[in-house]
């Protein structure tokens, strides 16, 4: 799957009250929460975000509390991909479950700029900037997540299991 | 062949039916308790129906505490406790707690006996690692995964490297656990454990109380770890017998020459009481070093400090003091047991003679939830675990973190000092 999108980039330790605050959290209707995605750190997210943008950030990001509702929000916002340094890892694991792509790469982290356009290749985890031509290659999902994410999430597969 | 496995490499290895792991394995795990709060469970129960799974392994397993938004506060949280209740009553699950049997889920399950050592525990809540103090693995994760454990009666892991933490010496006055483990974050900083096992040992840790051990184990989320841990000792076995489990405990112990990323020896009789500033728990100084930083609101509970030691420590400043005038004294017993403990040593006298409010057993001002949130310039002094933008309230409020024995001295002078100040 090759995904493109324009790059809104944030720091390090991205927490999840800021991605989604719990005051939010009343509601699990991914639209509803959409709308306050980010509002903490980024008022401007909301407006600015489209079907077309790819989130690059530095390390640790989605640390904090377990709550779904973060990478739910972020998807739901329009978000195509999100690369980090590094992830918080109960994020890493909600983010697969429900179909977010993520891509851990600390090099194209640090070199992509705000406002670069991206392009990446899922299957191969290679993102190429394609406002300087700079191709990265982000660590690869083992076999078994691989599996999770050709599924469509983890309840896919689950259900499969069930029904067996 | 002699294999050496760490605590957190045997309890996975037993319930993956396996003789041994090594960190970076990915396994399949049966899990003995799997959890979900009033804010995570209703998308778990959402992704089930969603995809028309009603199958349930086994409902003496799962656990649903309705401990964040309750007494509920709106409509929505009113739809989501409701939800929670129409499902265990649908599948017969046993482990159902609101109203009077609520208490934070971290705080409730240890003390029910739901949770022993040597347990592999799962939640939809990431201080599901406080477990870790009672000799359990134990981690948070997210509702789809939960409602898969749900489901099947197992999960998946990968299996984490471990770090040691040895803490050794006598700690000074007012140093507590809560104290080590901020100590601890700030040298390693919030990601320095991160998808590691955080195991803490040494003689400082053994002379800890079992309610201090849970506030460590609780905050090993906030260096990024996938849980801590500490071996069970006598201690730990007196505490479970009081509960009244009706299983067994089951006991592991690191082999001496496991192997670890990394060992951390930690002198605490050189730790000062800690305070996390804004707007990182790895933000830490001693309360010493601090100048003059005044405060609205002072929160005392929660699933770090919200258990009876935690109150005793306060009532021991607040007696026959009085709150500042300019500041809001929130007082969160961590469950109904708790709360009574606390009446019958006539510790919410204190708190009210002093001029604190008390509140129920619930997750209130943590989150930013409820019952306690901060208006935009505000600051609070909360013995609590984040301290992240806009986490009790406005995005210009700030939390700073700290042991109840500084809560409560704090309240009562205004300004965020040590009881050396009183
Ligand atoms: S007390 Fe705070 S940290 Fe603990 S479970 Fe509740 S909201 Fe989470």
């Amino acid at each position: 799957m090759l995904i493109r999108g324009k790059v809104i980039k944030f720091g390090d330790n991205v927490d999840t009250d800021v991605i989604i605050p719990a005051r939010y959290l009343t509601s699990s209707d991914p639209m509803e929460l959409a709308r306050h995605c980010m509002e903490d750190l980024d008022p401007t997210f909301a407006k600015r975000v489209t079907k077309e943008t790819v989130l690059v950030a530095g390390r640790n990001f989605g640390c904090g509390s377990s709550r779904e509702h973060a990478p739910l929000s972020i998807k739901a916002s329009g978000v195509q991909a999100v690369i980090a340094e590094s992830f918080a890892r109960i994020f890493y694991r909600n983010a697969i479950n429900i179909g977010l792509p993520i891509l851990e790469s600390a090099e194209a982290a640090r070199r992509i700029k705000e406002g670069d356009e991206v392009e990446i290749t899922l299957e191969t985890g290679i993102i190429r900037n394609c406002t300087t031509g700079e191709t990265f290659q982000a660590q690869a999902f083992p076999p078994f997540l691989q599996e999770i994410i050709a599924q469509g999430g983890l309840m896919n597969l689950v259900k499969k299991r069930v029904s067996s | 062949m002699d294999v050496k496995m760490t605590i957190t490499e045997k309890i996975i290895a037993a319930h993956a039916e396996k003789e041994r792991v090594v960190p970076g394995e990915l396994v399949r795990v049966k899990v003995d308790l799997a959890l979900a709060n009033d804010i995570t469970a209703p998308l778990s129960i959402k992704e089930l129906e969603k995809h028309g799974i009603d199958q349930i392994a086994d409902p003496g397993k799962v656990v649903l505490v309705a401990d964040h938004n309750t007494p509920c506060k709106d409509i929505p949280s009113a739809q989501n406790v409701k939800l929670m209740r129409d499902f265990a009553r649908k599948y017969g699950i046993p482990h159902f707690f609101e109203g009077g049997n609520v208490g934070i889920e971290h705080v409730l399950l240890p003390e029910l006996g739901l949770v022993l050592p040597g347990d592999l525990v799962v939640g939809a809540d990431s201080h599901t690692c406080t477990y870790g103090a009672l000799g359990a693995f134990s981690t948070g994760m997210g509702s789809t995964d939960i409602a898969a454990a749900w489901a099947l009666g197992e999960t998946w892991l990968k299996v984490p490297e471990s770090l040691r933490f040895v803490f050794e010496g006598e700690p000074q006055p007012f140093v507590t656990g809560k104290d080590f483990i901020l100590f601890t974050i700030g040298q390693i900083g919030v990601d320095g454990a991160r998808y590691c096992a955080m195991e803490f040992t040494g003689s400082a840790i053994s002379r800890l109380s079992m309610d201090e051990r849970f506030t460590m184990a609780n905050m090993a989320i906030e260096a990024g770890a996938k849980n801590g841990i500490m071996e069970a000792d006598e201690k730990t076995l007196h505490y479970v017998r009081s509960t009244g489990a009706r299983r067994e405990p089951k006991l592991y112990r690191s082999d001496a020459d496991a192997w670890y990323r990394n060992t951390f020896t930690i002198d605490v009789s050189k730790i000062e009481p800690q305070v996390a500033l804004p707007h990182l728990p790895e933000n830490t100084r001693s309360v010493q070093s601090l100048p003059r930083i005044e405060i609205q609101q002072a929160v005392i509970g929660s699933c770090t400090n919200g258990r009876i030691e935690d109150l005793r420590m306060a009532a021991s400043i607040l007696r026959g003091r009085k709150v500042h005038p300019g500041v809001r004294l929130l007082i969160f017993p961590g469950s109904p047991r708790v709360l009574l403990e606390a009446e019958k040593e006539g510790l919410l006298r204190v708190f009210l003679e002093a001029g604190a409010v008390l509140a129920p057993p619930s997750c209130g001002p943590c989150l930013g939830g409820h019952l306690g949130v901060l208006a935009e310039g505000e600051r609070c002094i909360s013995t609590t675990n984040r301290n992240f933008v806009g986490r009790m309230g406005h995005v210009k409020s700030e939390v700073y973190l700290a042991n109840p024995y500084i809560a409560a001295s704090s309240a009562v002078l205004g300004y965020i000092a040590g009881p050396d100040k009183l």
